[in-house]
């Protein structure tokens, strides 16, 4: 909260005894969206959408620019579907709900992996994990001790092994067990490597094979402190995966992972879950409002 | 997103033809669309600004003469500008150390294991020396196990302390047996830590002040926006670090970080890192960057039919 007043309070400045929004305000909303990561078109798409409405609605204040500045930025990101994002749990009729989790080289999905089936356990789900990342140094021990930590179990196999049949091996074993919940990992891709990309959708085909409608969710990591490029990942991961839902991660540092606001804006994909650190409990639902009110954060 | 670049600068610059010299009305536009570009590619908007008046300030009063066309002084302009200011005097490692210490530092998930990695498989194979790897990373689970991995693939040996909770002593008691194995470089891997974590930059901090590093090697993702210059210059205020090592170049990302941070601290980049083998190391072009930063491809077609 005092941090979030320092942009306004500044704004206040800057506006006080106008009686319009002028040049020097929207200059002020504009330099905050760039250096949230908002980027060029889309902060010139919400600085439009304000001149317009201010010419229309005339401007009176800072409190109402600021809600001004909410609701057209609120509008661009998606709407998660109803009753689905509140807490941390799954729709009726999925079991196992299965989440195969993606993303480029070091996001944060193996710790986005662990917090989820933290805080699905803590919500009384069975979860199962699904190391299906058998490429990178130590990725199966890492995950092997997420597990442990949280108390659930882990289908693994050798480093090296196929990541498909991992995969297959977790959706099979979630379903002999009868868990509520499996997350699969993946190794970290660069979006641009078709190869790599090919292989996540053989991942989701061998899981389909054992059960028809999944994965459920396909859910995109984002390293919060990712510029531009992270446009292109959600462009190719949703080519390759039909990606479902984002998570931004990091956000507990200075970048406020304005990217996203294009990403949903541009592909409808809504953000889900957002890591504000690397412990198990820190990770939250993503909140629109606070998201937006942390953009214009002197953090 | 770049695919417009050279169209917008090729129409900014068909007002430049037929002037006689560039003043500050006819290359309004195209400093305008050049500074956007650099925000697209993620360069810190303040210094794109800046960047781009200092573009802008060289190239007023250029006459525009018939053989160059105006499209093409800018670009000349720009890009000269911009491969200086990434470049500077070829920075080599320093190695004179008895043993060298080379500390690894930044961001989480930026690369730092990874490349610590590569660079004792590059020291070892190419420098011939004697590196020895150590896993100062407490915190990330199986942390010190990844770099285990990464050492036995490279045949380096690898200092671990599964049991010690401190990176610091971890840290010292490496370099004393350096000393007693003969290895002559020691390359020690820390956790990834974010620059506001007042501990965590103190634990570092403390590291550095137990080893005396000859070389402290700031890792960063070439992915990273704006927040770049927040973070670079935080890392250098607490560390002063010797070189930077940008990352995952072998992405798509234009890289406007490397700009950011060259501009913010001047330190030299010292290694780029472009893939997930311990291969996949080399050296830093200042003048490569520069182009990729610019979308040069595009830039280059324009050229050519100018
Ligand atoms: N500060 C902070 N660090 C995080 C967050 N999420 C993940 N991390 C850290 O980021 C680093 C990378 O996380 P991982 O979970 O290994 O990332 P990954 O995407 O699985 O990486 P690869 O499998 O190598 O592609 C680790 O040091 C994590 O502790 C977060 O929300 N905040
Ligand atoms: N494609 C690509 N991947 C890379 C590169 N460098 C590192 N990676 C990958 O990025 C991820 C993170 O690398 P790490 O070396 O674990 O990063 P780190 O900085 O040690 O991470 P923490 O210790 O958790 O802070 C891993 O999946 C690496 O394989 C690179 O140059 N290109
Ligand atoms: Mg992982
Ligand atoms: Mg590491």
């Amino acid at each position: 909260q005092k941090t979030k007043e320092g942009f306004f309070s500044k704004l206040a400045k800057a506006v006080a005894g106008k009686d319009k929004v002028d040049e020097e305000v929207l200059d002020q909303v504009e330099d905050a969206l760039i250096s949230a990561d908002v980027g060029v078109d889309t902060t010139v798409a919400i600085i439009n959408r304000i001149e317009q409405r201010v010419a229309r609605d005339k401007y009176l204040g800072t409190s109402q620019l600021n809600d001004i500045l909410q609701e057209e930025i609120m509008s661009m990101l998606t709407s998660a579907p109803s009753n689905e994002f509140a807490t941390f749990d799954v729709p009726a009729g999925k079991k196992p709900y299965v989440i195969l989790v993606v993303g480029v080289n070091g996001v944060g999905k193996t710790t986005t992996i662990g917090k989820l089936a933290h805080n699905f356990k803590k919500n009384g789900k069975s979860v199962l994990l699904g190391a299906a990342d058998t490429f990178r140094a130590a990725a199966v021990d890492q995950l092997t001790i997420w597990s442990d930590r949280v108390g659930v179990p882990i289908v693994k196999k050798e480093m090296g092994s196929d990541p498909s049949s991992v995969a297959f091996d977790a959706v099979q074993s979630a379903i002999a067990r009868d868990s509520d919940v499996v997350i699969i990992d993946t190794a970290g891709r660069l979006h641009n490597k078709a190869y790599l990309m090919d292989e996540l959708g053989k991942i989701r085909r061998v899981i389909s094979k054992k059960m028809p409608d999944a994965p459920h969710e396909v859910l995109l990591v984002l390293d919060g402190s990712t510029g531009q490029n992270a446009i292109e990942q959600a462009r190719h991961f949703t080519a390759a995966t039909d990606v479902t839902a984002i998570a931004v991660t990091k956000l507990d540092g200075t970048a406020k992972g304005g990217v996203v606001l294009a990403i949903a804006n541009q592909f409808r994909i809504p953000v889900k879950y957002i890591g504000v650190g690397e412990r198990m409990e820190d990770l939250q639902i993503f909140d629109k409002a606070e998201f937006v009110d942390s953009l214009f954060s002197l953090k | 997103m770049f695919e417009n670049l050279s169209e917008r600068l090729e129409s900014a610059f068909k007002q430049l033809k037929g002037e006689g010299r560039i003043n500050e009305i006819n290359i309004a536009t195209t400093v305008k669309e050049i500074r956007r570009a650099l925000v697209d590619a993620d360069v810190n908007y303040k210094i794109a600004k800046e960047f781009t008046d200092k573009v802008k300030d060289k190239a007023i009063g250029e006459k525009v003469i018939t053989s160059v066309s105006p499209g093409q002084l800018m670009v000349k302009i720009v890009k000269d500008e911009l491969a200086e200011l990434m470049g500077g005097k070829e920075h080599e490692i320093d190695l004179s150390g008895k043993p060298t210490v080379i500390l690894i530092a930044g961001l989480q998930g930026s690369g730092k294991t990874t490349f610590s990695g590569k660079l004792a498989n590059f020291l070892n194979s190419k420098k011939n020396k004697k590196p020895l790897l150590v896993a100062a990373d407490i915190y990330r689970p199986a942390a010190m196990e990844q770099l285990r991995v990464l050492a036995e693939q490279i045949k380096v040996p690898v200092h671990i302390e599964l049991e010690n909770r401190d990176a610091v002593a971890i840290a010292q008691n490496a370099i004393a047996l350096a000393k007693q194995n003969g290895n002559n470089v020691v390359i020690i891997d820390t956790a990834g830590r974010l620059a506001i974590d007042e501990a965590m930059m103190t634990e570092v901090a403390n590291i550095k002040a137990a080893v005396n590093p000859s070389e402290i090697l700031f890792v960063v993702d070439s992915m990273t926006g704006q927040d770049a210059v927040n973070t670079a210059k935080a890392f250098n205020d607490r560390l002063d670090f010797t070189g930077v090592v940008l990352t995952k170049l072998d992405g798509d990302t234009r890289g406007g970080a490397a700009l950011t941070i060259k501009y913010t601290v001047d330190k030299p980049i010292k290694f780029v890192s472009m893939g997930e083998k311990m291969e996949a190391l080399d050296i830093f072009y200042p003048e490569r960057m520069a182009q990729r930063i610019l979308g040069m491809g595009d830039i280059t077609t324009l050229v050519e039919r100018a």
